[in-house]
């Protein structure tokens, strides 16, 4: 194994890490800022794929259809706040994961219904394609590295945001008290719609971004969904900087795994046994580093709130 | 007198029905109309029933039901269609998983199952059935033919399958023909999406040549991320990643992969064309091997259904068994556990009028039976 290989191996668990924590920002937050579980979060993220495919399709541009991703997932994200999300705030878990679980069902088949049922084609624009090389004498996909970086990107946009503006102000203030915030007089209703509709435009933009790596296609949101769950789960519930180390975490431990449990397996194992093994074993890591983790710090690594 | 008119009436009608040759058939079809796998389930619906209207056929009444690829829920629709639907044929599963979950079970109270598309290997061997049919294929033999191509010119593969059975069969059908070096053998996650870590194996692994079964999203992530990546191997699979409902989401990447299937919309022969010409004026698309495998099932049906009454199961066993009809895949004739007997081809993605297909290469088994026929105690 070289170093090359593993240098490789790592940008691409940072990679699959910076995803997941585009989708898992917006799902915290909205949990955060809230108190609403969202099972439809992926739907946004499908959303962004879709809306991508179709008007890079019809512009030729990738980037046309990235920014019609972020405005069409945080449009739907603000119409499915008003219409159904702000009925939701008063009930209990149970109904919210109901009603949301609903809004997968609702967005799949309407998908499905405007675009039919077989995979959409987008690619890498041509700005980003090829490879960089690495030290060691390895090389690695410019693309990838472009998502690393609008990773941080968010990141740190999102710090600032929350850390020096005065909407971060009000967002912070309705994470620690949701009534005081509404008696003080600002207008909670619009707040919540603005959160709601900046978690799915993240949703989107990671959709219109893997959507080049991957197929665009119904129900594409889900598996990715389960992930991000995991993440926030792992870094606290509400915690923006927990969700950013818990995706990071996650991506490279799934990745590391993939690729280092085969060869590790392979000393102690006859040969025909380690694919299978280490196949159902990767699979298993990062729930197994969840409940390590869970059962040290049963509320995350950076729980928001008690 | 009344009585007597009411009398001569039933009879009169007891014999009217006496007579009817054609009662009505029944069939269910259970199939993938939503989900991610769903581009499959509606062209072996589209195919089947477009077969049935073409026939003219109007003594049969479909009852077509979405599984949402979800066992549990495939397994409620056919106890359904069995007890309350009283269906005398079903068909239409695509996913091996679903048919292990409905088969057995449905063959075991009296009622005759045709598959479309899955062949899962324990219902080939020791537990063939007589009241299954399959009519696509049995799941190792795409692969295998793909080991026997490799054979030619290939010494060190690199073999990528997803670790739930239909992968495993891939992985044991390839290795059952191919005489070469494994470079690697990986077994990845059911629905992974991201492929990059498995590919910088590959590129490190000194491969001469990668085969790979990821149907469905994965076959297509897989590709496009191969292909920007950069690695030149040449990949090879079985035709499910490289069909005409895939192909488009896959784009150039999989121009000039060779791959493997019973059909291609080139195969020389009649039945061939006219379904190529049917479907394509009907639906405006071009059909893929679950379409023709579809519409070989319905026309199977229907060729056994102008032989035998369907309530007579022995007769209509018999009738089906003969598959006296014009496949599109040419040569078909049932082995001894009713699976088929048919030659398995190479074929080559190419670009035709900017729309990317399949074209026919090779041939890599004539008459290829499977390999757990000798297991099975039926005749």
């Amino acid at each position: 194994m070289s170093t090359a290989l593993l240098i490789e191996q790592l940008l691409n668990g940072l990679q699959l890490g910076v995803m997941l924590f585009l989708m898992a920002a917006g799902l915290t937050l909205i949990f955060g800022v809230m108190g609403l579980i969202n099972l439809a979060h992926g739907s946004f993220y499908m959303a962004g794929a879709f809306a991508c495919a179709t008007v890079a399709a019809a512009t030729g541009s990738f980037w046309i259809g990235l920014i019609a991703s972020l405005i069409t997932a945080a449009a739907a994200g603000a119409i499915v706040e008003m219409a159904v999300i702000r009925r939701l705030y008063e009930r209990d878990h149970l109904d919210q994961v109901l009603a949301t679980f609903a809004l997968i069902l609702i967005f799949s088949e309407g998908t499905r219904w405007l675009f039919g049922s077989f995979p959409l084609y987008l690619d890498i624009p041509p700005l980003l394609q090829g490879a960089v090389p690495l030290p060691g004498g390895g090389q690695y996909q410019l693309y990838r590295l472009a998502i690393i970086g609008v990773g941080i990107v968010v990141a740190i946009g999102l710090y600032l945001l929350i850390s020096r503006t005065r909407l971060g102000m009000r967002i912070r203030a309705g994470e620690s008290d949701r009534e005081m915030i509404a008696a003080l007089g600002v207008d909670i209703s619009t707040l919540y719609t603005v959160v709601f509709a900046l978690g799915a435009a993240l949703a989107g933009l990671a959709g219109a971004l893997v959507g080049a790596l991957q197929s665009v296609q119904v129900g594409m949101g889900e598996p990715v969904l389960i992930l991000a769950f995991v993440v926030i789960v792992i870094g606290g519930i509400g915690s923006i900087k927990g969700a950013l180390f818990g995706a990071v975490l996650v991506g490279v431990v799934d990745t590391m795994g993939r690729f280092l449990l085969p060869q590790a397996l392979m000393l102690v194992l006859p040969p025909s046994q380690t694919a299978l093994i280490s196949g159902a074993l990767a699979s298993m890591l990062i729930y197994i580093v969840m409940a390590l983790i869970l059962a040290f710090r049963p509320t995350g690594l950076f729980a928001a709130q008690p | 007198m009344k009585n007597v008119l009411a009398t001569g009436l039933i009879g009169l009608s007891l014999l009217v029905s006496g007579h009817a040759y054609a009662e009505p058939v029944k069939i269910g079809v259970i199939t993938t109309l939503s989900g991610g796998g769903a581009g499959l389930g509606i062209d072996m619906r589209d195919a089947f029933t477009l077969a049935i209207k073409q026939s003219g056929n109007k003594d049969i009444e479909l009852v077509i039901e979405d599984d949402a690829q979800k066992p549990e829920l495939a397994v409620q629709i056919a106890e359904k269609m069995i007890q309350s639907d009283k269906v005398d044929l079903m068909t239409g599963i695509i996913w091996s998983n679903l048919a292990m979950a409905v088969v057995p079970n449905a063959v075991a109270q009296d009622v005759i199952y045709l598959s479309p598309n899955a062949g899962p290997s324990a219902l080939a061997g020791a537990n063939c059935h007589p009241n299954y049919f399959n009519v696509a294929y049995q799941n190792d033999n795409f692969h295998e033919a793909m080991g026997q191509y490799a054979n030619q010119d290939y010494k060190n593969t690199f073999i990528l399958a997803p670790n739930y059975p239909a992968g495993k069969d891939s992985l044991t059908g390839f290795k059952r023909f191919y005489k070469g070096e494994l470079a690697g053998e990986v077994y990845t996650q059911v629905g992974q999406t991201d492929y990059a870590a498995e590919i910088a194996q590959i590129r490190a692994s000194g491969a001469d040549s990668v085969f790979f079964f990821l149907p469905g999203g994965m076959g297509i992530a897989f590709m496009k991320q191969y292909a920007q990546s950069g690695v030149d191997i040449p990949v090879m699979g079985p035709g499910f990643s490289f069909s005409q409902d895939v192909l488009p989401a896959v784009g150039d990447a999989a121009l000039g992969v060779k791959n493997s299937a019973t059909w291609a919309k080139d195969l020389d022969n009649e039945a061939s064309r006219e379904f190529v010409e049917a479907f394509q004026s009907e639906y405006n698309r071009l059909p893929s091997i679950y379409a023709a495998q579809s519409w070989d099932t319905a026309n199977l049906i229907l060729s056994a259904l102008s032989k035998a009454s369907v309530q007579d199961k022995e007769a209509f066993r018999a009738a089906l068994k003969e598959a006296d009809f014009d496949s599109v895949r040419g040569e078909f004739k049932f082995n001894t556990n009713n699976h088929p007997v048919q030659n398995v081809y190479i074929r080559e993605v190419v670009k035709e009028d900017d729309v990317l297909t399949n074209t026919i290469v090779g041939t890599a088994f004539e008459d290829h039976k499977d390999a757990y026929a000798e297991q099975c105690n039926m005749q």
